[in-house]
């Protein structure tokens, strides 16, 4: 695989001020890398931080700390007119694709829109054929061009998000959770058309999902968030078959498995809640949960550890186990 | 084993009477309940699950309702009822949990009273005090850490999970035969969903209490029921236990469903797909509503809609090709999904 890095985030932090002035600890202290063609998945749990980190990354939320490196430069640091043109070099699919696609105006006009922000098009007909064509290459019949939201179903509206984020060619896609407001049938059409725009186009991107078996399917390296912090990251392969933290494997576990021959009534499960990110818990911020936690974790923050092939997990028990 | 069934729909019939014409919701749907089990109705969104829930709970609003069909519950036709009649039953004998935790609790009062509540209003008999120690009872048994301080809880202190539990709480109060639940676990997170489909079926498991699961998700179905049936543009395709069900899959829908969800392990270049989508409930096509998005789809299909016919012993199937495939293999065979 190409190893040439498109993203590079430097210790990012994200915090947000509530109303009573509480610090929501959003996103800690993320490193990773995003290397061209590939597809990074971040997983984790509502409130991990997943979608605010994916924000973050392309600059649609500023970066309390941190460096965001894209393409040779820090964008953390740019200024609005010298990012606008970074910009079309990073788009976004939404989750709802009901709130996504705003309901006045028709599918040409939805798609165009980025076209016509970045004057790409020189004329109105060239504007519409490039839609056509991105149309196409979404599986939206051309009759339906001057159709509006309301008349689409719900994996069809995914598709005009998919055509819009894709309009400017980007070379970041980000996709935050694109699938699960769809039903099963539709959401594998749309899983497919994914995967084959990202081979069609070699395209990157960072896919935001909770669910495990989509993300196994799409993604060709997986990071597992907790609380705003990595806990592991690792090639999709590596990670399903031997994940170091403990939370990967709950988080595996978990999954209600479509075959009743799996059944497991004592399988373990995952006890307790998120914890509060205006609080988080000293040390490993999993530790309130973690079966195995012990005084080390109670104190201490786990770092980030190599153990081979790129597979990093923050764990002491981990990093115990290797040194045995 | 008893065979007693707690519930039974027979040839149910609801519609929405809209300005465009008769949307029929539910079209002819049977389905039974058996004392103690865990029966879970699947389907993708609307095709009439949720309503053939709310049709039974009397709870189908303006332009929807019941044309026609027998709600038993105990031999009693809960369609007969008059509203009076039947909240007597509702929140008693039959209760149901809904999807969102957030929205179906009372914001302004504190949980411990809404589930306090239920007990008031069907049992004349009972003190307040006694009522909340029964709450407070209920709240342990769900797993509801810190019961008495909880209590006095607003829904907003609460996490989903826990909401979800006061749901479930709210809902086993009163001992019910039967426990409705339209999506529980929807709008949770899997170890969330994990925990809360384990308390579903302990709970069913220690009280004999029948649950109707209402889910689009096979996992879930796969992880807790019995009992399964598959719906499809307000018509049961597919109806059989399980194992039978998930082992000798037959109706193409089905088939369909379980090879289009990714799993881990299985690592194919593209996911099956099921071409098209849902028809149109206002213009169904007149044969069978799967006809259009269907790989085997024949010339009668699309003219005369198929009867649920038993394929096998306990497995009913809404196709022409059940009861061939029968012939042509001598047994049933593998399902769609890969495993």
């Amino acid at each position: 695989m190409n190893t040439e890095i498109l993203l590079q985030a430097k210790d990012v932090y994200k915090e947000f001020i509530t109303a009573r002035k509480q610090v929501v600890h959003a996103v800690s202290g993320i490193d990773l890398t995003i290397c061209k063609g590939e597809t990074l998945a971040l997983v984790g749990e509502s409130g991990c931080g997943k979608s605010t980190l994916g924000r973050t990354l392309i600059h649609l939320l500023p970066a309390t700390k941190g460096e965001i490196w894209f393409e040779g430069k820090d964008i953390t640091k740019m200024s609005e007119k010298e990012f606008r043109p970074v910009r079309a070099k990073m788009q976004m699919v939404f989750q709802d694709p009901y709130a996504s696609l705003n309901p006045r105006m028709t599918v040409r006009d939805i798609i165009a829109e980025p076209l016509v922000t970045h004057h790409i098009c020189n004329s109105k007909e060239e504007t519409t054929g490039k839609v056509l064509e991105l149309m196409a290459m979404v599986g939206v019949p051309a009759q339906f061009l001057n159709r509006y939201p309301h008349q689409f179903s719900g994996g069809q509206r995914q598709r005009i998000g998919i055509a819009r984020a894709i309009a400017l060619r980007p070379q970041l896609l980000v996709c935050d959770e694109p699938v699960s407001a769809l039903d099963v049938s539709v959401q594998s059409q749309v899983l497919n058309l994914l995967k084959q725009l990202k081979q069609q186009l070699s395209l990157t991107s960072l896919f935001i999902g909770h669910d495990l078996s989509v993300i196994n399917f799409i993604a060709d390296r997986v990071c597992v968030m907790f609380l705003g912090r990595m806990c592991e990251i690792a090639d999709k392969d590596e990670l399903y078959r031997h994940p170091l933290h403990p939370y990967t494997g709950f988080l595996m576990d978990a999954i209600p498995i479509a075959d009743p021959h799996r059944r497991d009534d004592d399988r373990s499960i995952l006890e307790g809640e998120i914890p509060s990110p205006v609080n988080p818990p000293s040390g490993c911020y999993f530790h309130t949960r973690c079966p195995y936690a012990n005084e080390r974790c109670r104190k201490e923050v786990p770092a980030m550890l190599d153990y081979g092939n790129g597979h990093m997990a923050a764990c002491h028990r981990c990093e115990e186990s290797k040194k045995m | 084993m008893s065979t007693e069934n707690v519930l039974e729909i027979r040839g149910l019939k609801s519609s929405f009477f809209t300005d465009k014409g008769e949307v029929p919701a539910v079209n002819g749907v049977d389905l039974v309940i058996p004392r103690g089990k865990i029966v879970g109705l699947v389907g993708e969104s609307g095709c009439g699950k949720s309503m053939t829930a709310k049709s039974v709970m009397g709870l189908l609003k303006y332009p929807g309702r019941i044309v026609e069909g027998e709600i038993l519950l105990g031999g009693k036709d809960l369609t007969k009822l008059s509203d009076r009649e039947l909240r007597e039953h509702c929140g008693k004998d039959i209760s149901m949990i809904f999807q969102e935790p957030m929205t179906s609790l009372n914001p302004v009062l504190k949980v411990g009273r809404q589930v306090q509540e239920t007990l008031l209003v069907h049992d004349k008999n009972i003190g307040k005090e006694e009522a909340k120690r029964q709450v407070i009872d209920i709240f342990k048994k769900v797993g509801i850490p810190e019961a008495e301080k909880r209590y006095s809880c607003y829904p907003h202190e609460l996490s989903g999970g826990l909401r979800q539990r006061v749901m479930i709480a709210m809902a086993m109060v009163c001992r019910p035969a039967l426990l409705i639940a339209d999506e529980p676990t929807t709008a949770l997170d899997v170890t969330i969903e994990a925990q809360i489909l384990r308390l579903m079926k302990d709970l069913c498991r220690q009280n004999n209490m029948s649950v109707l699961i209402i889910t689009h998700n096979l996992g879930v179905v796969a992880e807790i029921c019995d009992d399964i049936y598959v719906m499809y543009a307000g018509k049961i395709m597919e109806h059989a236990p399980v194992f039978e069900l998930f082992d000798h899959t037959r109706h193409p829908y089905t088939k369909g469903l379980l090879a289009s969800i990714p799993r881990i392990g299985d690592n194919p270049e593209f996911l099956h797909t099921i071409p098209g989508v849902v028809p149109n409930m206002l213009h169904l096509p007149k044969g069978c509503a799967f006809a259009n998005r269907c790989e085997l789809v024949q010339e009668r299909c699309r003219s005369q809609m198929p009867e649920l016919v038993t394929a096998a012993p306990d497995h009913e199937c809404r196709c022409f090709l059940a009861l061939e495939e029968e012939d042509q293999n001598g047994t049933g065979r593998k399902g769609g999904g890969d495993r």
